[in-house]
């Protein structure tokens, strides 16, 4: 091994010895808020977005209207240019899906009798959805018209809001990481001072003594970033867990995708950046001190 | 080895430690500097590793100006000169064996090559059998060893040592001086402050005396 590799090891060694559990614990509490908040709005935006994208309008028809006129209300609708596609849902399967939802069955069983009407789901682009299902409640034989993009549009745009606000949130934790590290590294030019003055005295160069402090906020920085990823995933594995119950219920696979390894990394690079940014800032303010002193 | 030239020291504060000094240390010469508190030795000496920068003149060693050297050549001329400080500066919060490896640590030796010569150092200051002992459980003299022992494990080709007997018995003190005198055997250049005149006689070696910040 050449002596600056050597010289190296020894200063990664150091760093892990000085590496304090609690610190790095901190770090990653305050981290993991941005980053499982991330991983929410990826989810949340996910399904927005599904929804967003083939915009949906549900068309009731009038619950005494005879089938033979509902398939004539159809090809009305397959001959509108805006619309990208047509289906129709009878009453009785509509009854069988809803029916399919636990403890409904009891409440359809109890009615006595199908309370649902027969509907078309159409799609479209978003666009053109609230004109769209205004001239299809103008429609004879139509009840109600109910356009589904709406909220998932209000969604899309809450996501965007939550990004920034995800931003700033992150842009702050980030100066509290700097700040944390500042801090730590300090303290520990403090207990060393001695040694450290002592070592300069006999030879030691500036790099020397500098390098375990940087290792120290990169280590203690990427150990953060560690910590918060595991706690992210701890937390969606949980969330995932209720979220189960509740999409299963809707007949949907949705479940909040952990962080996937690219953004995990970059969470534990990102950290370990800004560990050696705090070190940087207080290995060059404090040992200044010790120098002219 | 080390070449003194109308060298003068004025500190910040005004005071005038050194006034003109001048004289030469060949290589495995063996000197001391002897003189009354206050006269000047320890600012010498500090000159030397470039501890203190010199106001006026110039201080070569080993054929470099030490008082122009860059601040990034200054660890390196450190690691060829072994100094025993005059207040030892032996860092208490670790063992006697831990302490000689300090200097060692600098440098990236091996960690086995590193220990050998840390016991080789120990060894010759007497210290073998106390290098698991923290600096606070030897006594004055022992201390004084371990300083020794410190300084000349990177094998300097100059050591350097600031009152090493002060506050030591006359055995005592004869036991380090006796020591600095091995190296000086084995090729080491080696300058000593002491203000114990008595001492320094029963060696008959080249004697500097300074007053008030001149070589009487
Ligand atoms: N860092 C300093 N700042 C200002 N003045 C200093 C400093 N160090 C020493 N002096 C002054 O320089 C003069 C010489 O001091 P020096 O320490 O070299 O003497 P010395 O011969 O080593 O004395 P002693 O035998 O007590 O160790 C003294 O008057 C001292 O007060
Ligand atoms: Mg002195």
């Amino acid at each position: 091994m050449s002596a600056w590799l050597r010289l190296h090891r020894q200063a990664f060694l150091a760093a892990l010895r000085r590496l304090g559990t609690l610190n790095a614990l901190v770090i990653g509490v305050a981290l993991s808020l941005p980053a499982g908040g991330y991983a929410l709005l990826e989810g949340l935006r996910a399904v927005a977005g599904r929804f967003a994208l083939d915009a949906q309008v549900s068309v009731f028809l009038r619950a005494d209207l005879k089938r033979a006129d509902a398939e004539a209300l159809g090809s009305t609708l397959r001959a509108d240019r805006r619309i990208a596609s047509v289906r129709f849902v009878p009453r009785e399967e509509a009854l069988k899906e809803l029916a399919a939802v636990q403890g409904m069955s009891e409440v359809i069983g109890a009615l006595g009798q199908n309370p649902l009407p027969d509907a078309f789901v159409v799609s479209s682009k978003p666009n053109t959805l609230e004109a769209l299902a205004a001239d299809l409640g103008k429609l004879p034989g139509v009840a109600h018209v109910q356009a589904d993009a709406a909220w998932a549009r209000r969604l899309v745009a809450l996501a965007g809001i939550g990004r920034v606000a995800l931003w700033l949130l992150s842009a702050l934790l980030g100066l509290g990481l700097v700040a944390v590290t500042f801090n730590t590294i300090r303290l520990q030019i403090l207990t060393q001072r001695e040694e450290i003055e002592v070592s300069k005295l006999i030879g030691a160069t500036d790099a020397f003594i500098r390098r375990p402090f940087y290792y120290l906020g990169v280590v203690q920085g990427a150990a953060g970033g560690i910590a918060a990823i595991a706690i992210v995933a701890a937390g969606l594995a949980l969330l995932n867990r209720e979220v189960a119950v509740l999409a299963d219920s809707y007949g949907s696979t949705f479940r909040f995708a952990f962080l996937d390894a690219g953004d995990a990394f970059a969470v534990v690079l990102f950290a370990g950046l800004l560990g050696w940014l705090g070190a940087h800032l207080s290995v060059t303010r404090h040992l200044r001190a010790i120098d002219a002193s | 080895m080390v070449s003194y030239s109308s060298v003068a020291k004025r500190y910040p504060g005004g005071q005038e430690a050194l006034k003109s000094v001048s004289f030469t240390l060949e290589p495995g010469e063996l000197a001391f500097i002897t003189g009354r508190s206050g006269a000047g030795k320890s600012t010498l000496l500090k000159l030397i590793p470039a501890i203190e920068r010199p106001s006026a003149g110039s201080v070569i060693v080993n054929g470099q100006n030490v008082g122009a050297l860059k601040r990034a050549a200054i660890p390196y001329l450190r690691r060829n000169i072994g100094m025993v400080f005059q207040d030892q500066k032996l860092l208490y919060d670790r063992s006697v064996f831990d302490n000689v490896m300090l200097p060692l640590a600098f440098s990236g030796h091996a960690p086995r090559e590193a220990a050998r010569r840390a016991r080789a150092a120990l060894d010759k200051v007497g210290l073998l059998g106390r290098e698991r002992s923290n600096p606070i459980q030897l006594s004055g003299g022992e201390q004084q060893r371990l300083a020794i022992a410190r300084a000349v494990v990177n094998r300097p080709a100059l050591l350097i040592g600031d009152e090493p007997t002060a506050n030591l018995d006359a055995e005592s003190a004869a036991r380090i001086l006796d020591i600095f005198v091995e190296f000086n055997q084995v090729g080491v250049t080696v300058l000593i402050a002491t203000h114990d005149q008595a001492l320094v006689e029963r060696y008959g070696r080249k004697v500097l005396h300074l007053e008030a910040g001149r070589i009487a």
